[in-house]
């Protein structure tokens, strides 16, 4: 291995370590392949080194003399953007508890499929991506219509961008709707067509019907793409589609939001006024709210109108995503679960493609200008934590999931967010030499520390509010590194507490539901009970 | 009355203004006291008193009828459509007249007269008492006494009869200091902090001028100082803004001079005046109001209003002083320009701060009778219970109780009560419907009988504590013990939804934690209770057997789970208007007001009465997705081909 080449000292003593919300230790920071271990030990300082985490907390060490300073830099620099993903530290994170023949992913298009019964007559499994030749970024197996055959995908999938033709997503069980999402047509300047994309499109639904189109562009962003070869479904050749447009922002403008969100929250300045202004200056909220209506906009089509709806922006792997994935999260009560929250990720976000290694390469706080990344799966945990703010009861899983789920798909001693697609896990054996974060997460000693004590099923669909006043800044996430999120953690305590007390009063209970039934003179009991309440 | 010039008008149209449901038809009753609307097929009452109407606006007529327009002081908007051009005219009279209170004998805590007999009402009234709050706070009867000197009120008349100073300070000087003192408010002891016997004392500004002095001002002040035994100097904090107390002292008003007073450390804070306030309020209030803002128009309007800066700049100084009394042990004099408004505030959220006892239900009910009540903060000037000049409102004990409820966002845990005990409070101090807000001073209140003639608020509030308790509250929590350190980090102050769009029902979260958590715990007391009942009562029939009819008798409860409780929690299924930005709400209901012997506006059970799940269905109707909000790409296409 070359990793001893990035390091340069390995070894530092008398280090001062300064932590958000803590008093300064001294000791000794040693700079191994993966991680810097810093050792407390009693005991001045000369350079001082600032660590600026993906986590959002910025660390700060005083190292006494240059030199060793400039090394741990530099060796910290080059082993936190290593350019290999075999080199990460999921392929070297082997808990004794965990071993690697364990299941990987927790669910699958084949099992989403099997258990949908009704989507059987209509909608079948296909394997036309099986050597991920149609399309790079999707899986191998995919939802398509029944009518549509193999050789019709494939030629779809050449009219799409990235090959990501139309695939189904979600089945509402209530009214047999279903969201789609694919990436833009390409149309190009020449208003080109596609019989077969005509027809797989017009497969998802009912001669009768009419479905949307939701084009997560403004129109005439949608316009413009054709110059470079993109476009949109032309409502000519999609007779049976209606396309309305909501504008999303996506890449360099969300990310550099998000960098301008987190400068807000660390300036120190108490002025009120800039802190106001810097927050509607960062448009991170806006972000929220227009995933949120869009989302909510989808919904409202597939639920109270009875229509299905097709997603799609550019790619397809981002904001596209991030609206199948909310929309999902209305209407269906099961991705509410804990397990079926994971699974939505897996589904939604991991095997759909999203290109997490280089959307969450270096979050907020990197200097380097980088292209690809970009915060939309934080985006899409944001408002995920607004769902759970306006309906606290509805999902099972609570804010220390979400707050979790942000850690690692940054940093990560797990391999469920390596990589960019499924064809990239494969070939690099991923699901082979890492541990998968879903399956450990759901290890019963684990799960406990992220359900939510409240957490009571509904089957009803929970709409969001997207007035200003009702989304608020995610201070959990932005403010983690402050005292102000010490008294928030108290009082989620203080509710595990209470909830916990009841479950102990509850307990004789419990105890007695087994004797229950080998008891046979209960009835007579419950006669002289009765009895005894009236004297 | 007289007033009423139209007592009932049919088929009156009620608006819900932040949703598509379609209007709510009616009737509409004037009363002498309340502005009644029954709706004719549910039967759905709004009460809305008099007193609570902010103003009555007509807007510009319809194809249906005639709209009113009424504002109301905690922010409720109802619009109505009469269809009678003259009935609306009648109605708007009327209500312009019934809102505009002449004299405080046709207020509403005048008439209001539940059952209770005269022994009971006095005894409501001595409810609180605040001889011994001080002796509770543990005043030192070595260093502090009573004073009988205002006991007429001749020495000042809006403070009350029983006043604490220093014992070392004589009558001629506390008498000399007031002359020295704007309105006669001399320095006196408003809270005692037991542990390091620091004191903050409240008065008004001294009548310096540019150079006029008092010996009996100095003597009492360094009177002051010295009942503090542990500090050697004493701060005087002058909560206004430097400017504004130097151009007082043109006036023959003004601050005190540090060369003057022995051992004093001046210091200005710079809070705002009633004026700036009571703008800065109005603008946050059109923010609110904003029929669909984006985010960027409201947050901008946030800052715009500046409020936000007024409530840090409010908690900010609160922290100052709670922290010379409890770190330095350094006691602190604060005052402002007459001492009854921007002091009132700092003095009342120092002690918040400083004794958790504040921070307990009957703790702020003593805090508001002490600070506020008895030191003459001007209610009805303020808050215009009766037709006053309009530049003497403004939002003094809103700012006040948004401080507190700022804190209880910070520190979820340290507080007894909860934000509906706030917003209850603010209710109650705008309804005239208890007496105990009503004038401007203990000698007003003495004068026109109102332990007599009105019912007290704080016994109907203790009643129905059970709406106000914060269920993460716990007495040994490490955030209820001692003196709360706020963070005045900008981030750390909300927009307060619960009390500006207290009635825009769709803003609101639709599943309340705070519901669910009460649910919890009365049902934990429950199984308890029952637990050692039945356990008792069969003591003889044997263990395993009561559990088992346990079971039986209160599993079924159980397993209802809290998607069956009817208060505040409730799904509003009906989505909102994610198309067009025009806000969609979910159920708006209004049962505001109190009818006689129902209990307060925010009793949660009266407002799920008022709501109604048909609304689900009401809002089916909610508009398709349509296209005609976007411009469609297609129609262009021409164009962008020629091009």
């Amino acid at each position: 291995m070359e990793f001893s080449e990035h390091i340069k000292t390995a070894n530092v003593d008398d280090v001062v370590l300064k932590l958000p919300l803590r008093p300064a230790l001294k000791g000794t920071l040693c700079v191994t392949a993966h991680h810097l271990v810093f050792s407390e030990r009693k005991e001045e300082a000369g350079t001082c080194l600032r660590n600026l985490c993906k986590d959002l907390r910025i660390l700060q060490f005083d190292i006494p003399g240059m030199e060793e300073c400039l090394n741990v830099a530099s060796s910290i620099e080059a082993l936190s953007s290593l350019e290999s993903v075999t080199e990460l530290y999921p392929f070297f994170h082997r808990p004794r508890e965990l071993s690697l023949s364990e299941p990987w992913g927790l669910s699958s298009p084949q099992q989403q499929y099997a258990q949908t019964e009704r989507l059987w007559d209509r909608w079948r499994l296909s394997k036309v991506n099986r050597n991920f030749s149609v399309c790079m970024s999707y899986p191998r197996t995919v939802i398509v219509p029944c009518a549509i055959d193999d050789i019709t995908l494939a030629k779809a999938a050449s009219f799409r961008q990235g090959g990501r033709f139309p695939v189904l997503c979600y089945y509402h069980r209530s009214n047999g709707m279903v969201i789609m999402r694919s990436s833009q047509p390409m149309t190009g300047a020449n208003r080109k067509r596609c019989r077969e994309d005509e027809l797989l499109l017009q497969a998802a639904i009912d001669e009768s019907e009419m479905g949307y189109i939701i084009d997560t562009r403004s129109a005439q962003q949608a316009q413009q793409a054709r110059m470079a070869g993109g476009g949109f479904e032309s409502k000519a050749f999609y007779h049976h589609w209606r396309r309305l447009h909501r504008h999303l922002e996506r890449g360099k403008v969300l990310q550099e939001s998000l960098i301008k969100l987190v400068e807000a929250c660390g300036d120190p300045s108490q002025n009120m006024d800039r802190w106001l202004s810097k927050l509607e200056n960062s448009k991170w909220l806006s972000h929220v709210h227009s995933a949120l209506s869009t989302a909510g906009l989808v919904a409202e089509c597939v639920e109270r109108d009875g229509h299905s709806v097709l997603v799609h922006g550019f790619e397809g792997t981002d904001t596209t995503l991030l609206v199948t994935s909310l929309a999902q999260l209305i209407l269906d009560p099961a991705s509410r679960t804990f397990r079926g929250f994971l699974q939505l990720l897996e589904r939604e976000w991991v095997q759909a493609g999203h290109p997490f290694r280089q959307r969450c390469a270096h979050s907020a706080h990197s200097h380097a200008r980088l292209r690809q990344e970009c915060p939309a799966f934080l985006l899409l945990l944001d408002a995920t934590w607004q769902l759970g703010r306006q309906f606290p009861l509805a999902l099972e899983f609570s804010e220390v999931l979400l707050l979790r789920l942000a850690q690692d798909a940054y940093a990560s001693d797990y391999g469920t967010f390596l990589c960019s697609s499924e064809q990239e896990r494969c070939a690099l054996q991923v699901k082979e030499n890492t541990h998968c974060l879903f399956q450990f997460l759901l290890r019963r000693e684990e799960r406990e520390k992220y359900v939510n004590p409240l957490y009571e099923a509904t089957d009803l669909a929970i709409w969001p509010s997207v007035h200003p006043q009702s989304l608020q800044l995610w201070t959990g996430l932005f403010l983690r590194w402050t005292e102000y999120a010490q008294t928030m953690d108290e009082a989620r305590e203080e509710i595990w507490t209470i909830v916990k007390e009841r479950k102990e009063t509850d307990r004789p209970k419990g105890c007695a539901h087994t004797t229950l039934s080998r008891h046979d003179s209960f009835t007579n009991v419950e006669n002289l009970m009765d009895e005894l309440t009236v004297l | 009355m007289e007033h009423i010039r139209l007592p009932k008008v049919e088929r009156v149209q009620l608006a819900d203004r932040s949703s598509s449901r379609r209007a709510q038809v009616g009737t509409l009753y004037l009363t002498a006291f309340h502005t009644i609307f029954v709706d004719n097929e549910v039967h759905n009452e709004l009460w809305v008193l008099h007193s609570l109407v902010c103003n009555v606006e007509k807007l510009s007529i319809t194809s249906c009828g005639y709209p009113l327009l009424i504002r109301c002081k905690n922010f409720q908007v109802i619009q109505l459509l009469i269809p009678k051009e003259n009935d609306c005219n009648d109605v708007f009279v009327s209500l312009l007249r019934l809102s505009r209170t002449e004299r405080y004998e046709e207020l509403y805590c005048f008439s209001f007269m539940p059952n209770v007999d005269k022994a009971a009402r006095g005894q409501a009234w001595d409810f609180l008492n605040l001889k011994a709050e001080y002796n509770r706070m543990g005043v030192s009867n070595k260093l502090w006494h009573t004073t009988s000197v205002n006991r007429e009120y001749r020495v000042c008349d809006t403070y009350p009869a029983d006043l604490y100073v220093p014992k070392s300070a004589s009558l001629p000087v506390i008498v000399g200091s007031s002359r020295f003192r704007s309105k006669g408010r001399f320095p006196t002891l408003s809270y005692y902090y037991r542990e390091t016997q620091a004191v903050i004392c409240r008065s008004s500004q001294p009548l310096s001028g540019f150079s006029a002095r008092c010996l009996e001002d100095e003597q009492m002040l360094e009177a002051i100082m010295k009942s503090n035994p542990g500090s050697r100097f004493m701060y005087v904090v002058d909560t206004r803004p430097k400017l504004n107390a130097m151009a007082n002292r043109a006036t023959g008003k003004g601050y005190e001079n540090e060369d003057n007073y022995t051992n004093i450390k001046f210091q200005f804070i710079g809070i705002e005046n009633i004026h700036v306030m009571r703008n800065s309020q109005q603008k946050l209030i059109e923010v609110s109001d904003l029929p669909s803002p984006s985010m960027g128009e409201f947050l901008l309007g946030l800052e715009t209003s500046d409020w936000l800066k007024h409530i840090k700049s409010i908690l900010a100084a609160g922290t100052f002083i709670a922290k010379a009394v409890a770190e330095e042990g350094v006691s602190v004099l604060v005052h402002c320009s007459d001492g009854w408004d921007r002091t009132t505030q700092v003095c009342s959220l120092a002690s918040v701060l400083l004794d958790p006892f504040y921070r307990t239900l009957k703790g702020l009910m003593v805090l508001i009778e002490k600070d506020w009540v008895s030191f003459g903060h001007k209610f009805s000037h303020r808050y215009g219970h009766v037709v006053e000049e309009p530049k003497e409102a403004s939002p003094v004990i809103d700012q006040f109780l948004e401080c507190v409820w700022q804190l209880m966002e910070q520190f979820p845990c340290a507080f007894e009560y909860n934000e509906r005990f706030l917003i209850s409070i603010y209710n109650h101090v705008h309804s005239c419907h208890y007496g105990n807000f009503i004038c401007n001073s203990e000698k007003e209140r003495k004068d026109l009988g109102i332990r007599e003639k009105t019912h007290s608020l704080w016994p109907h509030l203790w009643k129905n504590k059970v709406d106000f308790v914060n269920p993460l509250f716990r007495a040994d929590h490490s955030q209820t013990k001692g003196v709360l350190q706020p963070l005045t980090t900008p981030y750390c102050f909300k927009f307060w939804r619960g009390l500006y769009n207290h009635f825009d029902r769709g803003l609101h979260p639709r599943q309340s934690v705070l519901d669910s958590l009460m649910a919890i715990k009365e049902e934990t007391q429950q199984l308890e209770e029952v637990l050692t009942i039945y356990q008792q009562k069969l003591a003889g029939v044997g263990r395993e057997q009561a559990n088992d009819l346990f079971v039986k008798k209160h599993g079924m409860k159980n397993s209802q789970g809290l998607w069956a409780e009817p208060t505040h929690i409730r799904l509003a299924n009906s989505p909102q208007d994610y198309n067009g930005g025009n806000l969609v709400s979910g159920p708006k209901d209004f049962l505001f007001g109190d009818t006689s012997e129902s209990s307060d506006p925010d009793n949660s059970d009266q407002e799920s009465e008022g709501a109604d799940f048909s609304c689900h269905s009401c809002s089916g109707g909610a508009s398709p997705p349509s296209e005609d909000s976007v411009k469609d790409p297609d129609s262009d296409d021409p164009a962008f081909n020629n091009a």
